[in-house]
């Protein structure tokens, strides 16, 4: 206790200029806090977010195909708990046995928490909060699963199972365009949080391979392949994003031939990624740039060919340093698909744009705004977060005392 | 991933009469970079053509062939806002161009404030009070990871629309803030004239639009934010002992920053700056959602009446090139001169 009010005393209260700012920041901390406190519980009218609480997650989706919406959910959930229960199961000497650490305790228990309260405040009917138990419940169920009887798999199947991830993102896809016999449904009706998310992760997976070919060209002693690719990057970075994002809108009809323009989500989608790239290869460039030279002739010089010793030697270095970069980019890519609603499409800004719209909730912008706020923090702060998680584990340092 | 063994890859291939490795033409190193170049060279001028052959083709369809005349044609709509007197029966180039200034115009003030409070807000992420470098990160943290675009408009329409007008409004000396603008002192006909209420209106010598207001407002509290990320890092960079020597010469905190550290700090700062002031000109063409006429926002116009789309692009893709090379090269400039110059 005495401690705790000498450090207090040191950090807050050093000097009487020290102690002025701490006490006016302290009185604006409590209006501001007061003031939010008495919108957010008094004036707010939180009706808007709740009336339009399935137009925010998935647009205009029709309800009679939302079950593959669903369906899709609890496979994402099934996996994730595979995934997650597996790498916590994989062995690691400094952690043997122990399989629901404390940050796993927190989790699952937050979870479950949001399960539970999340649809109740949202005022989401009974067989819907229902659901989501059940979603939540399947995904701690796999993941208790993958932990305790995943590393008694035989290893091929071990092996296999990451294969599972691009199926089920091609599977996903399937489920929400139709196809395979199921009804389509026209990219026109999809909207919110799913077409956010979609778009993000289209441009995330297909920018990535492309990002470090662009890095590799960069970098190349041919002069044909480093000029292609400082021209393509020095273009994409010196436009503005919503210029792009223009030119597609607006160039692509008259850039193929007639009818082969994709549709007006697909064209965004491919925007966004070769606009990505671009960013993602000068991340990649940094990470090459910290490699040293002789990895590669360390590499070469066992009799390894070229695109065997970058990929199997420098890349991995390389991509390990650019890792927090990457993330980044891949963080302001997902920032970045808000500007979709700008050249029309009904992502989560988009659809807020047309739920304000509506006289029922008009003026409610600032109630709107917020709760897509919060969403976009809580995303862009998860991958932060995974990103410096993922960059502890593959530190060298740790992987040589891990073995 | 196996290694292939030493032995195995130095034996590889049949052995010529001199002892001399024969390698298939494909493999020989003279003839592989020519061959890799001219593969991808081919493959990237057929797509090029393909696709040229096409817009050409398309566009003859539609009568929209290359052609400038159309700039000179008069432009029909009127700018709310601009320097240049500008009105609708001006041609379309001179509303491109009040377009420009307008952008410049928010570009060149929301570098300035941005940088003024982002070097602030790197500065007071090393105070030693404990509670400003906790705000500072939450500032941060708050501002990186809520998109650009949601917060322009929620300046626009949460914050800046629901002021009040007339007497209501926000006063300062020489300042108000309105729901109809935002009005600063200045020099008028009469020498130094403030804001005056006349008839329940605003009146002063200078009047910038609340669409103005609004970005400006969040260009500056976005950039900020990484502005002051680039301060803390190029802080972080000075050898600790600058800290220690300084205090002990009696500098204060103040003084240590701003003499010892923050002119040292400089070149780490500049360089990062630099990408910084590139986005903040890119991101002022987000104009267009809080109503404010950027250029963009004039070349949507004019692509909707005119359907120009390849020239409207190549102007705006131009432009905004240009634009990057200029700060990029001033602020080359400005790195020149801060770097230490060894002896």
């Amino acid at each position: 206790m005495d401690t705790l009010l000498r450090r207090l005393r040191h950090e807050l209260f050093a000097s009487k200029v020290d102690g002025l700012i701490t006490l006016v920041l302290l009185g604006l901390i409590g209006a501001g806090g007061a003031g939010f406190l008495r919108w957010a519980l008094g004036q707010a009218q939180w009706a808007v977010v709740r009336a339009n609480s399935t137009l925010f997650a998935l647009g205009r989706y029709p309800i009679e195909q939302q079950w593959r919406l669903w369906l899709l959910t609890a496979l994402l959930a099934v996996a994730t708990g595979i995934t997650w229960g597996m790498l916590r199961s994989h062995p690691r000497p400094d952690r043997v046995g122990v399989l629901w650490p404390r940050n796993d305790r927190i989790a699952a228990v937050l979870l479950a928490l949001l399960a539970l309260g999340l649809p109740l405040a949202l005022g989401l009917s009974g067989a819907v909060q229902l659901r989501w138990w059940g979603i939540t419940a399947l995904l701690l169920l796999w993941r208790w699963l993958a932990g305790r009887f995943g590393p008694g798999l035989p290893p091929l199947l071990k092996r296999l199972l990451p294969l599972g991830l691009p199926l089920l993102y091609l599977l996903g896809m399937v489920l929400i365009h139709g196809g395979l016999g199921l009804s389509p449904v026209s990219s026109s009706e999809w909207g919110g949080l799913m077409l956010t998310l979609l778009e993000a992760s289209f441009a995330i997976l297909l920018c990535f391979p492309l990002g470090v070919l662009l890095a590799l060209g960069r970098r190349s002693e041919l002069p044909l392949l480093r000029w292609g690719s400082v021209l393509y990057i020095e273009f994409i970075r010196g436009a503005p994003l919503i210029t792009l994002l223009f030119l597609g809108q607006n160039m692509l009809g008259f850039l193929l031939p007639g009818g082969m323009a994709p549709e007006r989500v697909w064209r965004a989608a491919w925007v966004l990624t070769l606009f990505a790239a671009a960013y993602l290869a000068e991340a990649v460039r940094s990470g090459l740039a910290a490699v040293p030279r002789g990895q590669l002739e360390a590499a070469r010089s066992l009799g390894m060919s070229l695109p065997q010793a970058f990929a199997s030697v420098v890349l991995p270095q390389a991509l390990r340093v650019a890792l927090p970069s990457m993330v980044g980019q891949f963080i302001s890519l997902l920032q970045d698909t808000t500007l979709l609603s700008l050249i029309g499409l009904m992502e989560l800004l988009g659809t807020a744009r047309t739920v304000m719209a509506n006289p029922a909730f008009l003026g409610r912008n600032a109630e709107v705004y917020f709760t897509l706020a919060v969403l976009f923090w809580c995303c862009c702060a998860a991958l932060g977060l995974g990103s410096r998680a993922l960059e502890r584990r593959l530190d060298p340092a740790a992987l040589a005392r891990s073995g | 991933m196996p290694l292939p063994s030493p032995q195995s890859s130095t034996s590889a291939g049949p052995a010529g009469p001199a002892g001399q490795e024969l390698v298939p033409w494909w493999r020989d190193r003279r003839v592989l970079p020519w061959l890799v170049q001219g593969g991808v060279g081919l493959s990237v001028l057929v797509v090029v053509a393909f696709l040229l052959a096409n817009l050409i083709r398309n566009l003859t369809a539609a009568g929209l062939l290359l052609s400038w005349n159309w700039l000179g044609q008069p432009a029909g709509f009127d700018i709310a806002e601009t320097l240049l007197p500008f009105q609708a029966s001006d041609p379309y180039w001179r509303g491109l161009l009040a377009g420009l200034v307008n952008t410049l115009r928010v570009v060149l003030t929301g570098l300035v404030g941005s940088t003024l409070i982002g070097t602030l807000l790197g500065m007071a992420s090393f105070s030693g009070n404990g509670l400003l470098r906790g705000l500072t990160r939450v500032y941060v943290e708050v501002v990186r990871n809520i998109p650009l675009l949601l917060q322009l408009v929620f300046w626009y329409f949460v914050v800046f629309l629901a002021l009040p007008n007339g007497r209501a409004a926000l006063q300062l000396p020489g300042v108000v803030l309105a729901k109809s603008g935002l009005y600063l002192a200045g020099f008028g006909a009469a020498g130094w004239i403030g804001p005056q209420l006349v008839n329940g209106v605003w009146q002063a010598p200078l009047r910038f639009s609340v669409e103005f207001a609004a970005l400006l407002t969040g260009l500056i509290a976005y950039s900020s934010a990484f502005i002051a990320e680039v301060v803390r890092g190029g802080i972080a960079a000075v050898a600790k002992g600058q800290w220690e020597a300084a205090s002990s010469l009696g500098l204060s905190w103040f003084q240590t920053l701003r003499q010892v550290v923050l002119p040292q700090a400089l070149r780490v700062i500049v360089p990062g700056l630099n990408t910084q002031y590139i986005s903040l000109a890119k991101n002022s063409s987000l104009a267009v959602a809080v109503g404010f006429t950027d250029l963009y926002s004039v070349a949507e116009t004019t692509l909707n009446q005119t359907g120009r789309a390849v020239e409207v692009v190549l102007l705006l893709l131009g432009t905004y090139l240009a634009l990057d090379l200029l700060i990029s090269l001033l602020m080359n400039g400005l790195n020149r001169l801060v770097q230490i110059r060894e002896r």
